[in-house]
C-alpha cells in the first residue's frame, strides 16, 4: 500500500487495513452481510502478512476461535452483523470474564432477527452494551467515516491489548459500505500497542492479579510460554482458578468492571462542533452523525445556534461533553438514531430535567436526512424561545 | 516421595469435584500417563475443555489449561492450534458437550483434520446437572428427563466422527485402563485430528437409575460388552447386538490442516495467488 496517497476505500475495507496495521494475525468469521467484505479481505490479505484466516462452522465457533488464538499470543478479530452478533454474545462474555484481548466488528443492519439484510440500522447499541449476561463493562467504538473505520480499528486493538478485554467496533451499514477518499496515516504516525507479557518466573505469575488499582491490568502470557496457567469462565481468584468464595468472587467481578470505567479518559473522546455557544445540541454517532454534522452546519448558516456532540466511544458512556452542555442550560438535546431510541436513554439520564431530550428516530433502513435533524433543531429553538 | 505422574497434576487443586466411584479420574490418569509415555513436551501442551463434569479435569492438570463454554472447547482449541501449530492441543469433553451442544464443532474439526486430540469422557448422561439424558443415553435407559425410559436413538460417536471424515478414531473404557492409555497415546501421536471415545461410569446419576448400582457393576458392564476391534469385524449382526467395539477403529494418514496452511503461507509469500 502506498503511504500518504489518497485512496478510494470502502469502510469495511478500511477496517481490514486498520486491523492488519494494528497487528491482526488471526481472523475467524462466518458469512453475513453487510460485514462479509471484512472476512473476504482478511482471507485475501492475511496470508500475505503471515496471518491466518478461517471460515468457521458458525458465529459461535468464530468467536471461540479468536479467543483461543489470542490466548496463544496472536492478535485476533471477528466480524459480523446483528444476527451473528447475537450468537457471539456467549463467548464475548467469556472474553470479558477471562480477560482475553480481541476485536469484534458488528456492521449493524435492520433487526430484530434476520430483519432487513443489508439495510442500515443502529439497533445493536444496547446489544453491544448488554448482549451478554452478567454484570460487565464493554468498550464499543462507533466510526462515522471510512478514515475512522481504519483509525478506530487500530484503536480497538490497542484498547483490547492494553485492557485485556474484547472491544466492539460498532459500525453500521452506512459506514461499512461507504466508499470515500481517504489518506491513511503512515506507519510512523500509527501508535500500535501490544499486550504486556509477564516478566516473573512461572510459579509467581498471577494471570488475574489484583493490584488494588483497577487501571493496572495483569500481563498476559501466551499458551506455550511455559507458565502453565489456567483460564476459565468461572469466577476466579488471582491465580485463575475457580472460586466460590463470595468476597473473592465479588472482588473479581468488580475489578473487571472498574478496569474499564476507570480508563474512560483514555478512550477515544467525542468530536465537538460549535458547542461553545450552542443553544441546541445534537448528540449523534456512527453513520447518522454525518447527517447530524450537515444539519448543524446548515443551522449555523441560518443563524441558529446548534452544536454537535459526536461520541466516538459509545460504551462505556462518557458523560463529560453532555455535562458541559448541561451547564450551558441548553434549550434541547436532539438525539437522531436509526432505531426507536437507544443511546437516548443514557443521554436522558445525564440531562435529567435540565432540558427536553428529543429523539429523531427512523426505521426501515432509510438514512436520517440532514433536513429531518435541521427541522428538529428549528423546532427546539422555537419552542425553547416561546417558553 | 512424589509419584511418577504427580508432575502432571496440580496437587494443590485436589481433591477433585467428582463423586465417589466416578470413572473420570481413571480417564484423566490414562491421559497424563499417555502424555508421559508419548514423550510430548508438557510445556507445549494445552488442554482445553467445555462444560460438564469431564471439563473440570484440566483444572487439575499441570499444563496451560483452558476451561471454556458449553460445547465450544473444539473451536477454542482450533484457534489455539491455528495461532501456534507447535502446540499439542488436547480437548477434554463429555458426551453432552461433544455430541449435543458441540456436535457441529466436532464434525467440522474432523472434516478439517486440524491437529487436535479430542477425548470424550462418555458416561452417557449429564452428570453435573444431575442426570438428564444425553445424545449418548441408550434407548430405554432411565434419566431424570427420561422418567419413562429414553425414547430417542443414541449416537455412535465413533461412527459420527468417521462419517465426518475423521481419520483417527478410537474407543476404550475406564475398565480397560491400559488399553485406554495406549489408544490415547496413539491418538496423541497421530498427526491430524484424532478422536477417542472413552467410556466412563457415572454410578451416581446413571447407574443407580439403571440397575447398575455400584461402580463395579458399571465397570463389569464395560468388560462384558466391549469387543476388541479385530474380533468385532468377524462378528455377525446378531452377535454385535448390544455390544460395542474398542480399539483403534480408524487410522489412516491424512495431511493436517495447519501444515496445509503453512504451505499456503509459503506460496502467498512467494507472491502466488492470495
Amino acid at each position: 500500500m502506498k503511504e500518504g496517497k489518497p485512496r478510494l476505500l470502502l469502510g469495511n475495507e478500511a477496517c481490514v487495513e486498520g486491523a492488519i496495521a494494528a497487528g491482526l494475525k488471526f481472523f475467524a468469521g462466518y458469512p453475513i452481510t453487510p460485514s462479509t467484505e471484512i472476512a473476504e479481505l482478511c482471507a485475501s490479505y492475511l496470508p500475505r502478512v503471515g496471518g491466518k484466516f478461517m471460515q468457521m462452522e458458525d458465529e459461535i465457533a468464530s468467536m471461540a476461535a479468536i479467543c483461543g488464538a489470542s490466548l496463544a499470543g496472536r492478535k485476533s478479530m471477528t466480524a459480523t452483523s446483528g444476527p451473528g452478533f447475537s450468537l457471539k454474545q456467549e463467548n464475548i462474555g467469556f472474553a470479558v470474564e477471562a480477560e482475553i484481548p480481541c476485536v469484534v466488528v458488528d456492521v449493524q443492519r435492520v433487526g430484530p432477527s434476520t430483519g432487513m439484510p443489508t439495510s442500515a440500522a443502529q439497533g445493536d447499541v444496547m446489544q453491544a452494551r448488554w448482549g451478554t449476561h452478567g454484570d460487565h463493562e464493554i468498550v464499543a467504538l462507533a466510526p462515522s467515516s471510512v478514515l475512522e473505520a481504519y483509525t478506530l480499528t487500530v484503536a480497538a486493538f490497542n484498547i483490547a491489548e492494553e485492557l485485556r478485554t474484547p472491544v466492539i467496533l460498532l459500525m453500521d451499514e452506512m459506514v461499512g459500505h461507504l466508499r470515500e477518499k481517504v489518506v491513511l496515516p503512515s506507519k510512523s504516525e500509527l501508535l500500535v500497542k501490544d499486550r504486556a507479557k509477564p516478566d516473573l518466573p512461572p510459579g509467581q505469575y498471577k494471570p488475574y492479579a489484583d493490584y488494588g488499582d483497577p487501571a493496572k491490568v495483569a500481563p498476559l502470557a501466551a499458551f506455550g510460554d511455559g507458565y502453565k496457567y489456567h483460564v476459565t469462565g468461572l469466577t476466579h481468584g488471582e491465580d485463575g482458578f475457580p472460586t466460590n468464595n463470595p468476597e473473592l468472587g465479588a472482588r473479581q467481578i468488580k475489578r473487571i468492571n472498574d478496569k474499564i470505567t476507570s480508563r474512560k479518559k483514555d478512550l477515544p473522546q467525542a468530536e465537538e462542533l460549535f458547542t461553545d455557544d450552542a443553544e441546541v445540541f445534537v448528540f449523534s454517532y456512527g453513520g447518522t452523525a454525518r447527517s447530524a454534522k450537515k444539519a448543524v452546519r446548515d443551522a449555523r448558516a441560518k443563524g441558529l445556534k446548534a452544536g454537535l456532540i459526536r461520541p466516538v466511544t459509545i460504551w462505556p458512556f462518557i458523560e463529560e461533553p453532555l455535562l458541559k452542555a448541561k451547564a450551558k442550560k441548553p434549550k434541547a438535546v436532539i438525539v437522531p438514531e436509526m432505531n426507536l431510541g437507544q443511546i437516548i436513554l443514557p443521554v436522558k439520564r445525564v440531562m435529567g430535567d435540565a432540558c427536553p431530550v428529543v429523539g429523531v428516530n427512523k426505521l426501515g433502513g432509510r438514512y436520517i436526512e440532514p433536513d429531518e435533524i435541521l427541522d428538529a433543531i428549528k423546532e427546539a429553538i422555537q419552542s425553547g424561545s416561546a417558553s | 516421595m512424589a509419584l511418577p505422574l504427580e508432575k502432571y497434576l496440580r496437587v494443590g487443586k485436589l481433591p477433585h469435584i467428582w463423586c465417589p466411584g466416578c470413572g473420570h479420574g481413571i480417564v484423566t490418569q490414562a491421559i497424563i500417563r499417555a502424555i508421559d509415555e508419548s514423550g510430548i513436551d508438557a510445556e507445549k501442551t494445552v488442554v482445553v475443555s467445555g462444560i460438564g463434569c469431564s471439563s473440570r479435569a484440566p483444572g487439575y492438570m499441570n499444563f496451560d489449561t483452558l476451561h471454556t463454554t458449553h460445547g465450544r472447547a473444539i473451536p477454542f482449541a482450533t484457534g489455539i492450534k491455528m495461532a501456534n501449530p507447535e502446540l499439542d492441543v488436547v480437548v477434554i469433553t463429555g458426551d453432552g458437550d461433544a455430541a449435543a451442544i458441540g456436535g457441529n464443532h466436532l464434525i467440522h474439526a474432523a472434516r478439517r483434520n486440524i491437529g487436535l486430540t479430542v477425548i470424550c469422557f462418555n458416561n452417557n448422561i449429564y452428570g453435573m446437572t444431575s442426570g438428564q439424558y444425553s445424545p449418548l443415553t441408550p434407548t430405554g435407559s432411565y434419566a431424570s428427563t427420561a422418567p419413562y425410559g429414553m425414547i430417542e436413538r443414541p449416537f455412535d460417536l465413533c461412527e459420527l466422527v468417521k462419517g465426518a471424515g475423521g481419520s483417527f478414531v478410537a474407543r476404550s473404557t475406564a475398565y480397560h485402563t491400559r488399553h485406554l492409555t495406549n489408544v490415547i497415546k496413539d491418538a496423541l501421536k497421530y498427526d491430524g485430528f484424532s478422536f477417542v471415545d472413552a467410556l466412563s461410569q457415572c454410578p451416581t446419576y446413571f447407574g443407580r437409575r439403571n440397575k447398575l448400582r455400584t461402580p463395579l457393576d458399571m465397570l463389569n458392564w464395560m468388560k462384558d460388552h466391549a469387543v476388541p476391534g479385530a474380533s468385532w469385524d468377524k462378528m455377525t449382526p446378531e452377535e454385535k447386538e448390544g455390544k460395542f467395539p474398542i480399539g483403534v477403529l480408524v487410522n489412516k494418514p491424512s495431511k493436517e490442516l495447519t501444515k496445509v496452511y503453512d504451505e499456503l503461507l509459503a506460496k502467498t509469500a512467494e507472491g502466488g495467488r492470495g
